[in-house]
């Protein structure tokens, strides 16, 4: 009966929040002040799954692997490569002779009209984030017998290795090579015109794709699979021991954060409206690695909330940094281009040092919320007594050390 | 009667130290046997043969009349094999599966040094050890099609915790537990593996002399009640004694005797094994 409540509260919020998503989407253009706000909220989506994939392997599984931007760069081109239209693709692909020469959306669209574009489309973001997938078995089978840093290594290997093939010019037909993929599907075209009335999608799609891909994970984190997932991070010895398969179970894990990084993928590709293989580089990686540590490894909000102030931070709120005036302080010599960079480290510095497990630890956001309600509020005197006691026991034990010191 | 569980000659070499040498003993249904012998005797790498920790260097395991795990020396190991009866299995196939598989087949284990979940509810330990036998694919998981089987699964956890004395306690993380409470529900996620066989690893260990007699009928309710054949490795002698059938004891690798309680008490070799014989 709680279960029912919980996930009706849990539905309605999430209405709430795509309509709302919906009406900025028409009330806000691009071109306005505001316009940043889309753009953000679109990028920041793009990153929060790709921050809950993550999580899903290196928070919940345990498995510590780094080849995040190897798969999003496969989702990307999977998803260029099936959505650019005929007309478009001898304009694309300049110096080749173009491959694959078949569009969903197009395709589609012949058959059911409009809807036969949203279905393409569809259809794209999900093949991307399959051949993703079949790129993680191929690579898990030898490379999941590795533990912890070998593992990351290797995966990082992959993905460097996956950049370089990519853009290798004798694939040119298929990935155009190094040059970068364009004029196919993307947000920013995204609209639906009945009668005089245009309606806008380009931030409600992602954000819709990221919201359901989100659900599914936080749909997988509390099933028996899931289940598994944590006994293989907290005692692989003791989850194998009590019957649970680790080979087919890191398999399982690291091929579904690989097919909803795919997915992320499609989506940095639709939001970008280009896909290059030079921007899904290491550091890609390690930008994703640190939404998820600053959000708390092995919690889902966390990654969320983590990403979001990530990509709000470093693209919109910060940028004032780079261009001369921030917070109405005009210093051209100060805030220079790179500026941004070097506040953005200590605030990053900062947030770890005081929350040292990342801002939400393992908890869910439902979770806290709770407590607080138990004990009356974040700042109470509950929570605060419960500090105490934590320092109060730390400093027994350092006595304690002393104590033992002192008799030998 | 049916034999549980029947070691041959098996033999665990690690390099040149032969750990486990040439042992064969086995376990009647329904029985509870200890394996002891002092410190490095090799107890535990038993253990960790029969759940499939390890590969055998020779040797082969039955459970319950079937063979699960065969192997003879080769490769590298066939210079190096110091033991036994080396040729008995070289034209049988090889039998190694991984501890998951021997577990789904009936034989599940707790450890010596507690390795529950730590990030887990003492509830979601037990439920969790039954993840194996769950037939749900992750799709029918992710969309809740096994509703029925997990709530079937919950109740079944209930009344582990309830056996094993612990359902006041379910929504605790399983480290916050006390010692004792902690072994107890090592021993209640085994059982959630649904075993027709327990081996319990020095269930008694670090306890005090109270709990280790809790310990002791809880053991043996487990048998009247259950109906689990038990293996266990045991120090706490007055353990052992009381409610063992028979005791095998191991030193240095070796099978030195078996027999009753009240044999093995006045067997000097293992006397001599556990209190060094006398140089003169």
């Amino acid at each position: 009966m709680k279960k029912t409540k919980q996930n009706y509260t849990a539905l309605i919020a999430v209405l709430i929040f795509m309509s709302v998503i919906f009406v900025l989407d028409q009330l806000i253009k691009p071109t306005d002040s505001l316009g940043m706000l889309l753009t953000v909220l679109q990028k920041g989506s793009v990153y929060a799954l790709a921050a809950v994939s993550m999580n899903l392997l290196n928070g919940f599984t345990g498995l510590f692997s780094l080849g995040h931007a190897g798969f999003m760069l496969i989702g990307a081109y999977t998803y260029a490569i099936f959505t650019i239209p005929s007309v478009e693709r001898d304009n694309v692909y300049q110096y080749f002779d173009a491959a694959i020469r078949f569009s969903f959306p197009e395709t589609f669209s012949q058959a059911l009209g409009p809807f036969g574009t949203v279905l393409g489309v569809a259809v794209a973001v999900i093949l991307a984030g399959l051949i993703a997938t079949l790129f993680a078995y191929l690579i898990g089978l030898p490379v999941l017998k590795l533990k912890s840093d070998y593992l990351a290594i290797a995966t990082l290997g992959f993905a460097e290795i996956i950049r370089a093939i990519f853009q290798w010019e004798k694939l040119g037909p298929i990935t155009n090579g190094s040059n970068l993929l364009k004029s196919f599907v993307r947000t920013s075209t995204m609209q639906l015109t009945i009668g005089s009335v245009t309606l806008s999608f380009s931030t409600f799609v992602p954000v819709l794709i990221a919201v359901i891909c989100i659900t599914i994970i936080v749909l997988l984190v509390n099933s028996t699979y899931g289940r598994a997932f944590k006994a293989v991070r907290d005692d692989e010895v003791a989850a194998e021991a009590m019957g649970i398969n680790l080979a087919h179970t890191k398999q399982l894990s690291f091929c579904i954060s690989s097919f909803f990084a795919g997915i992320a993928g499609a989506m940095m590709a639709m939001v970008l409206s280009i896909a290059q293989a030079s921007n899904f580089k290491v550091s890609m990686t390690y930008e994703i690695l640190l939404m998820v540590v600053l959000g708390g490894i092995g919690s889902i909000t966390g990654s969320v909330i983590g990403a979001l102030l990530f990509i709000f931070a470093s693209e919109w709120w910060l940028r004032g940094l780079d261009s001369g005036t921030f917070l109405g302080i005009n210093a051209p010599n100060v805030f220079r281009n790179g500026f941004r960079l070097v506040v953005f480290s200590v605030i990053i510095m900062i947030v770890v040092l005081f929350f040292s497990k990342g801002i939400m630890g393992d908890r869910e956001l439902p979770d806290l919320i709770r407590s607080w309600k138990k004990n009356g509020g974040p700042f109470r005197k509950k929570n605060r007594e419960n500090l105490h006691n934590v320092l109060d026991s730390a400093q027994d034990e350092s006595e304690d050390h002393s104590g033992r010191r002192a008799k030998s | 009667m049916r034999k549980a569980l029947e070691l041959k000659n098996v033999t665990m070499q690690f390099g040149g130290v032969v750990a486990v040498d040439n042992l064969s003993m086995e376990v009647n249904e329904g029985e509870i046997v200890a394996l002891i012998g002092p410190n490095g005797a090799g107890k535990t790498t038993a253990f960790n043969v029969i759940t499939g920790v390890y590969e055998p260097t020779n040797g082969e395991i039955d459970f319950f009349e079937k063979t699960i795990v065969r192997n003879h020396p080769q490769g590298k190991m066939k210079k190096m094999y110091k033991g036994e009866c080396a040729e008995y299995y070289v034209n049988q196939p090889v039998l190694a599966p991984t501890p998951d598989k021997i577990t789904l087949r009936g034989m599940a284990r707790t450890f010596q040094n507690i390795r529950l979940w730590k990030t887990q509810t003492v509830f979601n330990n037990v439920l969790i050890a039954m993840h194996g036998h769950s037939t749900a694919n992750v799709f029918s998981a992710i969309f809740r099609g096994n509703a029925n089987e997990e709530a079937a699964q919950r109740l079944k956890v209930e009344k582990i915790l309830d056996t094993v004395g612990l359902l006041d306690v379910k929504d605790e993380l399983a480290t916050s537990l006390p010692y004792g409470k902690q072994r107890r529900l090592e021993i209640a996620r085994a059982l959630a593996t649904d075993p027709e066989m327990l081996l319990l690893d020095e269930p008694a260990a670090g306890m005090n002399p109270q709990e280790t007699l809790e310990l002791t009928e809880f053991i043996g309710s487990i048998r009247r009640d259950l109906k689990k054949t038990i293996l266990l490795i045991e120090h706490h002698m007055d353990l052992v004694m009381d409610i063992s059938d028979r005791i095998y004891v191991l030193d240095f690798g070796k099978l030195i005797a078996n027999g009753t309680p009240e044999e093995i008490q006045k067997n000097q070799g293992v006397i001599d094994a556990y209190l060094g014989v006398a140089e003169d």
